[in-house]
Order: C-alpha cells, then sequence, then structure tokens
C-alpha cells in the first residue's frame, strides 16, 4: 500500500496549528514546511514548549490538521477518512519518552502488540518474531520479564522492539533518551538509527539532548513554532 | 474454524489486565457472584413456593378437576353438590370420579398438645385418589373409623408422628375434638397454604366436621378414557353441567392455583424485587470495577491506540473482561445456589430445586448486567485521546 519509493515519507507544507479558544487561542507552529526521505534520520531539536510534540502528534494523525498540509506515504492526512488514518498509524512507529509499555504484559507480549498489527502473518509467526525483535535490541533474557522488573534503558529497548515489530515506514520518536543516563542513551540511539537502516524506515526524532545530535542525517531546529534553519 | 482462531491468536489482553490485580477481580468476582446468588435464591424461593402451592394439586389421579366457582384457592375452598359429579358420569368418556372433601381442621400435637391447623382430605377409600403406588392398599385402611393417613413431610410441628408410627406405636391425636388413629403414613410435602396435609374417609371426614353437609363436596376428580380428547370432555361437561361448578383440567387445576399465589399475594413481587435488587447491587459493583480498570489502563489504551489499534478493538478488549467476569462469577453463584437450594429443601422441605430455565435466566441477567457494565465503562475509554500521551 505504501512502496511508492519516490514520494517522501513526510511531506509537510506550510503546517500551522494553535491551542484555546478566544484571548487565550496562541500559535503553536506557524507555517512548518519540510519533507522526510525514505530511510533518511531527521532529528528535531529546540527548547521545550516550542512546538515539537505537536508536530509529531500531527505527524503520526494523532491530531486533527487545522492548517496548511501534511502528507505521509503519499496520503494527505488532512483529507483523508478515518480508516485511511488508522491504517496509516499502522505503518508508523511510535516510541516515547516515558516507553509506554502495557504493565500488565512481558517484555515479549509487549513486543508481539506490536506484531499483531501485522495483518494475516499466524500467531506462532508474530510470536517468533517478537522473540527475534527481542534478541536483535538484546534482551534474550529477559523476554518473560514484566516491564517493572526492567531498567530503564532495557525498557526503552522494548519499546523499539514493540515499534520496530509493526514493521513501519516511519519511527516517530518522542525523547526517547530523557529517561536514560548518557551512555545508555547513546547506546539507544545507536540502536535506533541501526535498526532503522536495516528496515529502510525514515525516522524523525524529537529530542533536545544534545549528545545525540550526530546520530541525524539532517537536523532540525524549531523556535516559537517556526522551523528556522537546516544543517544538512 | 479453531484452525483459524489459532491463525489469528492475540495476546489475551482482557485476559492479563483483569488478572493484574487480583485482590480487584476476587472483589469483583465476589460481588457478581453474590448478586448472582442473590437472583437465584430470590428467583428460586419464588418459583418454589408457587411450586409448594401445588404440591398436592400434581398428586392427584385425575383428568378433570370439578369445583366451586366460589373456590378462590386451596385455602379457600367451598363447596358444590355432589350430584354434578355423578351427571358428569353421563358422559361417555368419563370412566371413573372420585368426590373429595377438603378442608382445614386443628390437629393436635399429642407431643406438646398444641394445635395447629392442618389440611385435611376426605375420599371414598374405594375410588382412587391419588398416583401414589402403593396407596390404594394404604387406602382400604381407611374403612375403619376414625382412622387417618398422615403426611410423613408435614411440619415437625405436628408431632413426631412418622417416627413413632415407624416405631410400631399406635398413634393416636385429636383432630376438631375427635380422637383420630394414624392408620399409615403418605408422603405429600407441605404448602404454601398447608403446613401437614391428613387423608381420611368421607365418613371419618363427616364425623370431624359435623356441620358440613353430606351432600356438599369441594373438589371432584374425573378420569376419562384414555386416547379421547380432553379439551372435548372439557368443553362438553361445561356446557353439560350448571353454572354452579366449575370444570378445569388437571393442568388449569395446578395454574388456577399457581395464579392464586401469584397474583393475589404479594409473594411474585417481593421475591422478584429481591432478585431486581440483586441485579442492581451487581451492576454497580461490575461498573464501579470495569471504570477503575479502564481509567487505570487508560494510557496504556492511549498507547494502544497510537500505535495503530482501532477503538472498536479497544473496545472490544473492555467488553470481553466484562465476559470474563461475567462467566467467571456466574459458576461459583451456581455451584453455591445449588448448595443453598438442598440445605432450603432440607431445612424446609420446599421443593427449590436448580431449574434449566432460571439457572438460563440469571446467566442472561449476569451477561446482561456485565455487558451493560462494560458498555459504560467503554465511555471512559472513548474519551481517551492518544495526543495526550506525549
Amino acid at each position: 500500500m505504501f512502496n511508492n519509493n519516490i514520494l517522501p515519507t513526510v511531506k509537510i507544507s506550510s503546517l500551522s496549528h494553535s491551542f484555546g479558544l478566544g484571548e487565550n487561542r496562541r500559535k503553536v507552529l506557524q507555517s512548518v514546511s519540510f519533507e522526510i526521505q525514505p530511510g533518511e534520520v531527521v532529528l528535531l531539536t529546540g527548547p521545550s514548549g516550542c512546538g515539537k510534540t505537536t508536530l509529531l502528534t500531527l505527524i503520526g494523525a494523532l491530531r486533527k490538521v487545522e492548517q496548511g498540509n501534511i502528507s505521509v506515504f503519499g496520503y494527505d492526512l488532512k483529507n483523508s477518512s478515518r480508516h485511511i488514518r488508522q491504517n496509516i498509524r499502522r505503518n508508523i512507529g511510535m516510541i516515547f519518552q516515558g516507553h509506554n509499555l502495557i504493565r500488565c504484559l512481558t517484555a515479549e507480549q509487549n513486543v508481539q502488540m506490536g506484531a499483531d498489527l501485522i495483518n494475516n502473518v499466524p500467531y506462532l509467526l508474530r510470536r517468533r518474531q517478537a522473540r527475534d525483535w527481542l534478541k536483535v535490541v538484546g534482551l534474550e533474557d529477559h523476554m518473560d520479564k514484566q516491564p517493572h522488573d526492567l531498567s530503564g534503558g532495557q525498557k526503552q529497548r522494548v519499546a523499539i522492539a514493540r515499534a520496530l515489530a509493526a514493521k513501519p515506514k516511519l519511527l516517530l520518536a518522542d525523547e526517547p533518551t530523557a529517561a536514560l543516563d548518557s551512555v545508555t542513551g547513546r547506546e539507544i540511539v545507536d540502536l535506533l538509527k541501526r535498526l532503522a537502516r536495516e528496515q529502510s524506515s525514515s525516522v524523525l526524532m524529537v529530542t533536545h539532548d544534545p549528545r545525540i545530535l550526530d546520530v541525524a542525517d539532517r537536523l532540525l531546529e524549531m523556535e516559537d513554532g517556526k522551523l528556522f534553519t537546516t544543517i544538512g | 474454524m479453531i484452525k483459524s482462531f489459532i491463525y489469528n491468536r492475540k495476546i489475551p489482553l482482557a485476559w492479563l489486565l483483569l488478572t493484574r490485580q487480583p485482590l480487584r477481580l476476587f472483589v469483583a468476582l465476589a460481588g457478581i457472584c453474590f448478586a448472582g446468588i442473590l437472583m437465584f435464591m430470590q428467583l428460586g424461593f419464588r418459583d418454589g413456593l408457587f411450586d409448594a402451592s401445588v404440591t398436592v394439586h400434581r398428586l392427584f389421579d385425575t383428568d378433570i378437576v370439578l369445583i366451586s366457582p366460589r373456590s378462590m384457592s386451596s385455602i379457600s375452598m367451598s363447596g358444590f353438590p355432589r350430584r354434578r359429579l355423578i351427571q358428569s358420569m353421563a358422559h361417555p368418556d368419563v370412566v371413573g370420579v372420585s368426590p373429595v372433601n377438603w378442608n382445614f381442621l386443628l390437629w393436635r400435637n399429642p407431643q406438646n398438645l398444641k394445635t395447629r391447623s392442618i389440611l385435611a382430605l376426605g375420599f371414598e377409600p374405594n375410588d382412587p385418589l391419588l398416583l401414589e403406588p402403593g396407596f390404594q392398599e394404604k387406602a382400604l385402611l381407611l374403612k375403619n373409623k376414625g382412622r387417618v393417613l398422615f403426611d410423613e413431610m408435614s411440619r415437625d410441628e405436628f408431632g413426631p408422628i412418622p417416627e413413632w408410627f415407624r416405631q410400631g406405636k399406635i398413634v393416636e391425636a385429636e383432630v376438631g375434638g375427635n380422637r383420630v388413629r394414624v392408620e399409615g403414613l403418605v408422603s405429600l410435602g407441605p404448602s404454601f397454604g398447608a403446613d401437614g396435609n391428613l387423608i381420611t374417609s368421607r365418613e371419618t371426614f363427616l364425623q370431624l366436621l359435623p356441620n358440613n353437609p353430606p351432600g356438599s363436596i369441594e373438589m371432584g376428580l374425573i378420569r376419562i378414557k384414555p386416547g379421547s380428547d380432553l379439551g372435548q370432555v372439557v368443553e362438553s361437561l361445561k356446557y353439560n353441567l350448571p353454572n354452579d361448578v366449575r370444570v378445569l383440567s388437571r393442568e388449569e387445576f395446578i395454574d388456577f392455583e399457581k395464579n392464586y399465589w401469584r397474583t393475589s399475594t404479594s409473594i411474585g413481587f417481593i421475591f422478584t424485587l429481591g432478585a431486581a435488587m440483586g441485579f442492581v447491587v451487581g451492576c454497580v459493583i461490575v461498573y464501579q470495577i470495569l471504570y477503575s480498570d479502564v481509567s487505570d489502563h487508560l494510557p496504556e489504551y492511549a498507547t494502544l491506540m497510537a500505535m495503530g489499534y482501532r477503538l472498536k478493538s479497544l473496545l472490544g478488549v473492555v467488553a470481553r473482561e466484562g465476559f470474563i467476569l461475567a462467566i467467571m462469577g456466574y459458576i461459583p453463584a451456581y455451584l453455591s445456589a445449588e448448595g443453598l437450594y438442598l440445605l432450603v429443601r432440607n431445612s424446609t422441605n420446599l421443593p427449590v430445586a436448580m431449574d434449566f430455565q432460571r439457572s438460563l435466566i440469571v446467566l442472561f441477567l449476569i451477561l446482561f448486567m456485565c455487558m451493560g457494565s462494560a458498555i459504560a465503562a467503554m465511555k471512559r475509554l472513548i474519551d481517551a485521546d492518544p495526543a495526550d500521551i506525549f
């Protein structure tokens, strides 16, 4: 469905977004435009409250587009039906700041929740894929542990495995290193980049961790809802 | 089908969410189970009491019953002329009749000399009366005056008659101021109206109730030829007999009695209300549990939505939680109710038993309760916004 490699994975043109009503209305994004090419790793930085996360949720089809346009995998989010937006979401992997694993599931089951999103794959195969992904992120010895028995770095690895298990074409990561120490953070980002490369998925990572900026193919900086520099 | 189930199998999220907090699950199940037991008991008592009101009615060896139109129920039977029963024999399909007297008498407990009202049936010992095997021989013992058959399932307040009789003692008691001798035991069972029963000959009956006109009976049993059309005979008797008798088929006679207790007393209402309260209590408990369960896991549901799970499939998780709760709560409720029914049967002799229809009704009510609560809890889930989790 989304195999067209000529199209940019994400294309944003003059996107504006505001929160609040009446006098309290505040613009968080002001005519933002950029593209992400297939396989590209893009980092988005900026001070907190500058609209990075809002941008991420808009691309992830979790919020309604107000002004401007976003197209993901060639589908215009503003004019797509719910069904198409849901399908787009299935092809986007999400990695959260707080890892957001399901507490009642083991590491393996959490990853399988990602794998379960792929249709027409038998249960046992999905299960094996979940295990394989945990091996890839180096957690083969922790498959049956529940999230509260894992360290912060291990949880984030599980989250990465879960996001990748759904075979996404685009990975959205919201400050994946915020809760981690510098060494672990570095490991996580490198792992994320390597695996995204292997899968040829694009990555858009929001961060204000200056230690990891070098993994980016491209760096976007944002302030007050505007994109102001692009360092290639 | 099994193959496709294995193929499409997913992680049993509903089950894992429920069992994550065993204490909460236990409270939920205890609540549902309690509601279920309450419904089982109330409905069981209701049906049991209605059934108990016709324990004797079911035992009569008859196809058609004549009663007085003024009779309202077994506790207020009026007399009608015995001639009507004789007249009914004119119908070619009628093969036999038994006139029966039916009234309440005061029985004096021979042990502690306390009196209590007992239902007395008077009939001609040569006529068939009850379907019970071996009754015919016992009936012949009543040909002597002053002899009665005592219902061994009567309440204990009438005295230890069955024990004494089995020990071979000569058991005598005072009924309506006359001395009678217990000549045998029958097994009928107490009902709503009557705590105990005794059967005697019409002759003795009239002696015990001397004011009863000899030509008047309270009930006439009519047996018809096997293979003849019951409805037709009933219709023809209705047509041919005067209006001072009412013609009922055996089933109608049983319904007539049940109907009295159902409509003319508050029993049905009280017990149905009890069952409804159980239902409401169950609803509140399940709703509380499911609502707080959904609330607690809201960020996780939102995460799943952000991952691409459809709202529909997450609502399905809540629905499955409701279903699991219903089934897991129903099973112990069913088993406890069986045990409690046994207890009630042993201590009251009321015919309270599990019946298939009631077990289905309660299962349906519990399912309805859990699924309704699940739907109400889903509202919380619909409000979940996946954009909030960032």
